[in-house]
């Protein structure tokens, strides 16, 4: 235990004796991981993070499948953001390959990937607010999501997991067509949350059209999350200088993402080592300097709206052209050598680090994902705090224990 | 730019430990790594901490390198990947510093002292690859059930069972 975790229990232990136990890993509140909290009162004075119960050894299974058979099983540990979990591999495989993929390419995975952001991000506070007793925000963000997935099947052909992304490119090219009824369920919907009828030029079959009108109806609906949960008594009491990580700590701990951009650090591997198409796009990087577990769910809340300027931005300026390098063919040979390559899920920086002996398989894929890195974070939060605070801090760091399983 | 600033690290870190104890791998874009004699792995990491401000590690790696084809040997090679966030300059590079551990005997001193953020990383190598980490202070299992008794699956010995 570090030293200054044990001075702020010293404040808050009354002394009383002491009781362990385990919470998870079937409990509600914690998914398919288990901490073991001990403690005294209510007061957690010691809690050890269990993860491993959905792990599934994708490092090995890399190790038996081709470069391209690779792509479908790397995306399981979140199905919700699979372009973040696939990204950083083409980019790794493609730097290993020394190549360059076409522009219109770029343009397609950032803005799948800027539509599985949004999808990860509305499936997270929709489990925040269910976890926090607000069962309506729940429902809105799960109906709202939809329109987002029906986006990525239109581009993919599948809503999540879509083993889109390929070293060179990506599969297949956007539509330019969207069908009527979905045009139809948008404005049946579009009315009934809104409280008005959308315009015409909102209900074109055209794809970019459509594109803007979902991004449009998305920031009405994000005025509506405010109102309603982001501002509403019953999440603010929960969770205001509850779980508070200072920048330092932020910094010694290592943690990405959105816990360390709500803990004051401007740091976004979409700027600070930029891939894809994020150099040629304009928007901010979110950032609170609090630390608590309002600001990292408001540093999310701000990243949806981000992600819809980037995904109007990359609509509009999408140039014609190839979207992949070749026809791949199942089997292709990566040229010996090591690399290292990163990208921004929807968690935070996940980082590949790949070996290749020229064959067709890897030689050793490893696989840092954000969550992993947030497992000190919890461990520092948590000790010290009451145990009804454990499902505001672990719903805040937007911690996936499939994710840190892998 | 900050490539060039990786550049720079490495010779000043060769410079300052000598040529034989300490050797480089450095393709520009790709990886930049720096290979340490074992003996040496803390005082080069305290050094890159406290002279060039690199302030948490993002994650550990072990790579079992018995079966390479070339350049592989019986050894296992832990790497820290190595980042900076209060200098804005580095924030864009990963630095690797890496040690060549004996695969019969693969212990190394952890980095706990120097990095906290290692913590679960080096129980990950551990339990994936059986490197033992002098130091830690909680070296256990964490994604392997406890009562796995097999050798580590990621050394290349391992079979998956059903696979080969």
């Amino acid at each position: 235990m570090v030293l200054e975790e044990k001075k702020k229990i010293e404040v808050y232990d009354t002394g009383g004796p002491r009781l362990t136990f385990s919470y998870g890993p079937q409990h509600p509140g914690t998914g398919h991981f288990r901490m073991i909290v001990t403690v005294s009162g209510d007061t957690i004075v010691d809690l050890e993070p269990d993860p491993g119960f959905v792990h599934r050894g994708e490092e090995k299974m890399a190790e038996y499948k081709t470069w391209i058979t690779n792509i479908p099983h790397l995306e399981r540990p979140a199905i919700l953001d699979a372009a973040g979990m696939v990204i950083p591999y083409c980019l790794t495989v493609e730097k290993l390959m020394d190549v360059e993929i076409p522009g219109r390419a770029k343009y397609l995975r950032t803005i799948v990937a800027e539509l599985d952001r949004i999808a990860s991000h509305l499936y997270w506070f929709s489990l925040y607010g269910v976890f926090l007793g607000h069962t309506t925000m729940f429902l809105w963000c799960v109906n709202d999501r939809e329109f987002i997935l029906d986006l990525s099947q239109l581009i993919t052909g599948q809503r999540f997991t879509h083993a889109y992304y390929v070293p060179g490119g990506v599969r297949n090219d956007a539509p330019k067509q969207v069908p009527k009824e979905l045009v139809k369920e948008f404005k049946y919907y579009y009315s009934r949350m809104i409280g008005r009828e959308p315009s015409q030029e909102e209900l074109s079959e055209d794809f970019s059209k459509y594109v803007l009108a979902v991004t449009h109806f998305m920031e009405l609906r994000l005025d509506h999350y405010y109102e309603m949960f982001f501002n509403s008594e019953i999440f603010l009491e929960r969770v205001r200088n509850i779980g508070v990580l200072k920048r330092e700590d932020a910094i010694r701990l290592g943690v990405p993402g959105t816990t360390l951009r709500a803990s004051g650090v401007k740091y976004d591997t979409r700027v600070n080592d930029p891939y894809d198409a994020y150099p040629f796009l304009k928007f901010e990087i979110p950032v609170r300097n609090e630390g608590d577990c309002y600001a990292r769910a408001m540093v999310g809340y701000q990243e949806i709206r981000e992600s819809l300027k980037i995904i109007r931005q990359a609509i509009e300026q999408m140039p014609e052209g190839p979207f992949k390098l070749k026809q791949h063919p199942v089997v292709i040979k990566v040229p010996k050598g090591e690399a290292l390559g990163r990208a921004e899920a929807a968690r935070g920086e996940i980082i590949y680090y790949i070996v290749s002996d020229g064959t067709d398989k890897p030689y050793r894929l490893r696989m840092i994902t954000p969550s992993f890195r947030l497992l000190p974070a919890l461990k520092h939060l948590t000790i010290g705090a009451r145990i009804a605070d454990i499902p505001p801090i672990y719903w805040s760091l937007n911690y996936w224990p499939v994710e840190a399983d892998r | 730019m900050t490539w060039e600033r990786l550049r720079k690290i490495i010779d000043d870190v060769k410079e300052k430990f000598g040529e034989d104890l300490v050797r480089e791998v450095y393709v520009e874009g790709k990886i930049a790594k720096i290979v340490v004699k074992k003996e040496f792995i803390v005082e080069v990491a305290r050094y890159l901490r406290d002279t060039h401000g690199f302030d948490h590690v993002k994650g550990v790696t072990g790579v079992d390198l018995s079966r390479l084809r070339e350049g592989g040997g019986p050894y296992i090679e832990v790497l820290y990947h190595l980042g900076s966030l209060e200098d804005q300059e580095l924030n864009d590079v990963i630095l690797n510093i890496s040690v060549l551990l004996d695969i019969e005997n693969p212990t190394v001193s952890s980095l706990y002292s120097i990095w906290p953020s290692v913590e679960f990383h080096e129980r990950e190598v551990y339990d994936m690859l059986g490197v033992i980490f002098n130091g830690h202070p909680k070296l256990e299992r964490i994604l392997l059930p406890e009562y796995w008794m097999d050798i580590p699956p990621l050394r290349k010995e391992y079979k998956v069972p059903g696979r080969e």
